[in-house]
This record gives C-alpha cells, sequence and structure tokens, in this order.
C-alpha cells in the first residue's frame, strides 16, 4: 500500500493481454472477416425468428399465385405451388445452419478425441486410427455422405449425421498432427514430470493449445457442410418436403428455370452468402490466430 | 528410389483394405436389414429372399466380407437392381464420359488458376492481388449445382448460344460435344482454379522471397525471366501434386453436375442410383472412387519424388 502511494506509477500495472484479447482484435481489424460474421449473425437470428419475421406460412399453398413473379406481396416471388418464396427462405436458413453447426460438432465430437488418441499414445494405436482415417479420406467428401445418407434413410437429420461422419476424417488427420507438433514442447514435459496423468495432460495441456487451429477448421468445415447439405437436399436425401430447404428449392427450381427463374436465384445467392461468410470468418480467424503473424 | 516405392506401394495394401471393411460395414452395421435395403424399392417377400441368398447374407459376417471380396477381385461389383445390369458393366459405360468431362474441367482449373495464382503473388497487395483473391473466395462458396443452374439461365435459356443438355461423345461429333460439355467442365472446374489459385500463391510467394531468387535478381536477370523460370518451376511441383490431389473434388462435384446437364457419366449413375435406392449401384461407386483416389494419390507422391531431386536419393 505505502509502494503504491510512493510509486503512483506502480499502483496500477498495465494488464497483459490475454491471447484471445489479442485474437479478438486482430479478428475485428479484419473486414472480410467482420463482414461474415455479420452475415452469419444476420442469418442465425432470421433462423431463430422465423415465425415472427416470415411473412407468410412456407408451406402454405395458393393455386391462385403460382409462380408469380417477386411483387409488393411477394418479394421475393413465389413457387410452383404457389408458396411465398421468401417465408422459404427464411424457413431454409434453419435447416442449412442447423445442419453445419450440427455435422461439424458431430465430426468434433468423435474426430478430436480419436486423433487426440492416436497423436499421443502413438505406437499401433496411432498405426490403426491412421489408415483409417486414410481409408476415410480417400471416399470423396460428398459421395461419402451421399452413400451414408442413402443407407441411413433420407431426412434431415440422418443428413447432418452423414456429414458429420464424412468430415470427422479430417478433424482425427488434423488434431492428430497438432497433438504431434505439441507434445514435445517443454511445457508438456514439465507437466509430466510433475506428475500429471496422461488424460490430464491430453485434456489441459495439449488440447488448450490446439483449440485455434480446430476452431479455424470447424468454421471452414461448416462452410463445406452447409454445401454438402444442399447437395443432398437437391438429391432428395436431405430435408423432406414439403419442409424448405434451399437444396431442394433449387432442384424443382431446375425444372421451371424458363417460366419462372427467380426461384433459382434466391435458394442458390442464400447458399452462396452463407458459404461466403463461413469461409471469410475462417480465413481471418486463421490470420487472427496464427502465431507467425505476432 | 526403389526402396521408397516398395515402401510406399506396401502402405497401399492396408489403406485399401481398410477402404474394403468401411464399405462392406457401411452396409452391415447401420441400422436396418441389408437385404431389405439391397433389394431396393421391391418389397417382395420372393425377391428379398432371393437377394439374401445371392449376397450371402445368411451367413457369418466374416465369411459375407471374404465372399464380397474375392468377388470384386474377379471384377464383380454386385448387379443394379434399377437397370438390371452388372455395375462393373455400368461403371465402365459411364467412366469415359466422366473423364472427358474431368479433362476438360482440370485444363480449365489449371488455365485460369495457375496464372492467376502467380499474377497475385508477383502483384502482391495490388488490385490484382485482391481481384484473385475474391475470384479464390467466389469458388470456393459458390455450389457447384447453382453455378450451373445460372450459366444454363444465361448461355441456354437467355442467349441461346449453348445446348443446355444432349451429349454426344467425342468421337461421334466434337463440336457438339464440345459445346455440350464446356459449361458443366467450366462449373467443375471453377471451384478447382480457386483452390490451386491459393496454392499457386502460397508457393510463389515463398519462391519470391527465396535465395535463389535473389540472386537471379542480383545478377541482372529480367524480372520476367526470374518470376517464370527461376521462381515459378519450383513452385510449381507441389502446386500440381496437391491439384491431383483435388480428384475428389472433381469427382463429388460430378454428382450434381452432370445430373443439372444430363450428361450420362459417372455423377448421373450415383445420383440416379441413390435416388432408385440401388445399393449395389452406390456402392461399386464409392469403392472405385476411392480406389482411384488412392491411386492418384500413389501417382502423385511419386511424381513428386521426382520432380525433386533432393528426396530422389
Amino acid at each position: 500500500m505505502a509502494d503504491a502511494t510512493f510509486f503512483p506509477e506502480h499502483a496500477q500495472v498495465e494488464a497483459v493481454e490475454t491471447p484471445l484479447r489479442r485474437a479478438c482484435r486482430r479478428l475485428i481489424r479484419r473486414k472480410g472477416a467482420m463482414f461474415g460474421l455479420a452475415v452469419i449473425l444476420l442469418f442465425v437470428t432470421v433462423a431463430l425468428f422465423a415465425p415472427l419475421i416470415s411473412p407468410f406460412d412456407p408451406i402454405a399453398q395458393s393455386y391462385t399465385q403460382i409462380r408469380r413473379p417477386p411483387s409488393d406481396l411477394h418479394w421475393f416471388g413465389t413457387d410452383e405451388l404457389g408458396r411465398d418464396l421468401l417465408a422459404r427462405i427464411i424457413y431454409g436458413a434453419r435447416a442449412s445452419l442447423l445442419a453445419g453447426v450440427v455435422s461439424v460438432s458431430i465430426a468434433l465430437g468423435i474426430g478430436v478425441p480419436i486423433g487426440l488418441a492416436a497423436g499421443y499414445l502413438g505406437g499401433m494405436i496411432d498405426a490403426f486410427l491412421s489408415r483409417v482415417t486414410d481409408a476415410m479420406l480417400a471416399c470423396p467428401y460428398l459421395i461419402f455422405a451421399i452413400a451414408l445418407a442413402f443407407l441411413l434413410g433420407p431426412n434431415l437429420t440422418n443428413a447432418m449425421i452423414a456429414i458429420g461422419i464424412a468430415t470427422t476424417p479430417i478433424f482425427v488427420r488434423l488434431t492428430r498432427g497438432l497433438v504431434m507438433a505439441v507434445k514435445v514442447e517443454d511445457y508438456v514435459e514439465a507437466a509430466r514430470a510433475i506428475g500429471n496423468p496422461r488424460w490430464r495432460i491430453a485434456l489441459k495441456h495439449i488440447l488448450p493449445n490446439i483449440l485455434p487451429s480446430l476452431l479455424v477448421q470447424a468454421t471452414l468445415s461448416i462452410a463445406a457442410a452447409i454445401i454438402a447439405e444442399a447437395s443432398l437436399s437437391f438429391i432428395g436425401l436431405g430435408q423432406q418436403p414439403p419442409a424448405p430447404s434451399w437444396g431442394s428449392m433449387l432442384n424443382a427450381a431446375q425444372r421451371f428455370l424458363v417460366n419462372a427463374p427467380w426461384m433459382a436465384v434466391w435458394p442458390g445467392l442464400a447458399i452462396f452468402l452463407t458459404v461466403l461468410s463461413f469461409n471469410l470468418l475462417g480465413d481471418g480467424l486463421r490470420d487472427a490466430l496464427d502465431p507467425k503473424e505476432r | 528410389m526403389l526402396t521408397f516405392l516398395a515402401k510406399r506401394l506396401l502402405q497401399l495394401v492396408p489403406t485399401l483394405f481398410f477402404v474394403s471393411v468401411i464399405i462392406f460395414s457401411l452396409l452391415h452395421l447401420l441400422p436396418g436389414d441389408p437385404a431389405l435395403v439391397m433389394a431396393g424399392e421391391e418389397r417382395d417377400l420372393a425377391v428379398i429372399e432371393q437377394v439374401r441368398h445371392q449376397y450371402h447374407l445368411d451367413e457369418p459376417l466374416l465369411l459375407q466380407y471374404l465372399y464380397w471380396v474375392d468377388g470384386l477381385l474377379h471384377g464383380d461389383l454386385g448387379r443394379s437392381i434399377r437397370w438390371s445390369d452388372d455395375v462393373s458393366h455400368l461403371i465402365a459405360r459411364t467412366l469415359p464420359v466422366t473423364a472427358q468431362l474431368a479433362m476438360m474441367a482440370i485444363v480449365i482449373a489449371f488455365a485460369i488458376g495457375i496464372p492467376a495464382g502467380i499474377v497475385s503473388a508477383v502483384k502482391k497487395d495490388t488490385a490484382w492481388d485482391y481481384g484473385a483473391n475474391i475470384f479464390a473466395l467466389w469458388g470456393i462458396s459458390t455450389p457447384n449445382f447453382w453455378l450451373g443452374i445460372m450459366l444454363i439461365f444465361l448461355f441456354s435459356v437467355k442467349l441461346g448460344w449453348l445446348p443446355a443438355s444432349g451429349y454426344v461423345p467425342l468421337s461421334e461429333d466434337w463440336k457438339t460435344s464440345l459445346s455440350a460439355t464446356i459449361m458443366p467442365a467450366f462449373v467443375l472446374g471453377n471451384s478447382i482454379a480457386a483452390i490451386l489459385m491459393r496454392h499457386t500463391r502460397g508457393a510463389m510467394l515463398q519462391a519470391l522471397s527465396s535465395d535463389y531468387v535473389r540472386t537471379a535478381r542480383a545478377k541482372g536477370l529480367y524480372e520476367r525471366t526470374v518470376v517464370l523460370k527461376h521462381a515459378m518451376r519450383n513452385a510449381l511441383t507441389p502446386v500440381i501434386t496437391l491439384g491431383a490431389l483435388e480428384l475428389g473434388t472433381l469427382l463429388s462435384g460430378t454428382v450434381l453436375t452432370e445430373q443439372i446437364f444430363s450428361i450420362p457419366g459417372f455423377g448421373k449413375l450415383i445420383f440416379e442410383a441413390a435416388f432408385s435406392r440401388d445399393y449395389a449401384v452406390v456402392q461399386g461407386v464409392v469403392l472405385i472412387t476411392a480406389t482411384a483416389y488412392i491411386t492418384l494419390n500413389f501417382v502423385a507422391d511419386i511424381l513428386y519424388v521426382l520432380a525433386n531431386p533432393r528426396l530422389r536419393s
């Protein structure tokens, strides 16, 4: 106390910037990432409050309003069953965002523990897990997801599980590589030296240090998962009619391209904007979290 | 080199083995009666019983797997219920169509991606660089099938320059063939061009900051010579091998693209098989694509070593 009054400049020691704060500060400077974040938040809000925002019921058909171009009443026009396209885009955001987040969560939930085990334990376990991962990565992403969704049966939940499983090997390989790089660091050695059990080192010392890279990949994977969900719905293996999904809307739109091109514009634009935003945010996060750029 | 080849070849065996196990277990581990899945839409008890017997589904799992692998090694990929034909015939018929499309897509991807990557690295932080980066983001974020639909709308419906569908083999009438495949090839090439551009940019930036480029500049060589002869040659080796690995993206892309442009290739086969719940075809297609990917990966690894003298010894 006496010291503080004697040396006033010591009273308030400048707070050391935490890594999280630094990352946020660097992220905010990136216009692309901020644009992406803003669009994502917009779509999340729209999806959450869809019943309040939507001007019409997304599945209400109207035989007097079939394939009407955009107008004051129907801003985005109507589809082949007279349903309002804006309402269907708004409700479709639910399926797309849900599919993106849930499938990547599945991939993280399965992939990260397996990757941690492979990278940290090494030996035969690693050799086995790596070969299985190689084999899964050898199946092209979308074709693998189609095969899985096909076997599980066509609905949105199964499509999300299928995309999640198809995404899993990416996280196994990434986590394994990161763990291998981190486990030789001094602080891991120190943690081992003071007698921490292995699971504790893996969870408390290694995992927090590889989280930034996992976060970047998760963001980019959400973008890929949203395209995959739209593709599965386009094929008829995702969201089932009459529930709206951007992918199945595009499938219907393809048949009316000559008479009702607006039907194809909106869902495609919605997918493009969402995917672009997640890609921008992912790129921004990578730059903001990259220790080499500090 | 020979030991490297042998080692790498030996690694293929377990990977291929696991691929076969994964594809086999997909059908058997997931809930549902495999016989019912394989019989497709057919719900006739006699047909289901026949399928059960034909695919040895009434025998132990290990034996089933051995029967299946034995069939594979003899070129038997099963029989399609929808087309009443051998899966291997269906694949052999559709593969050349997709191969033509894929070749065109790769040419387009390299023709756009590599120059764009070089320009954006050489003119880093200029309008050229930003433009190329925006192109890459657009290429990665645009869903293939939407781009396809929009191109059909513009070039077929509005302008009437190109046919929206109507594939004919290259050998029959090359002009018609090219005009029917140029749009889908562009759709497929576009996203790969974006990925190639990013790889090229990264590799070029690294090469341009290296010592040998500084030496070349110090010698007083023209900038054009430095970029094209010194930096590019070294930067492109990893890019080309990385490009080879985009085969998976390409094959995934063909599924919806071929469907949209009504091209009777490999992708449309998967689409229709999935749509009509034809299990044997889906299984065969996944197996063939995975094997193709693994083989290409192997070839790319060898090319990489051959192209890099330091790794050759």
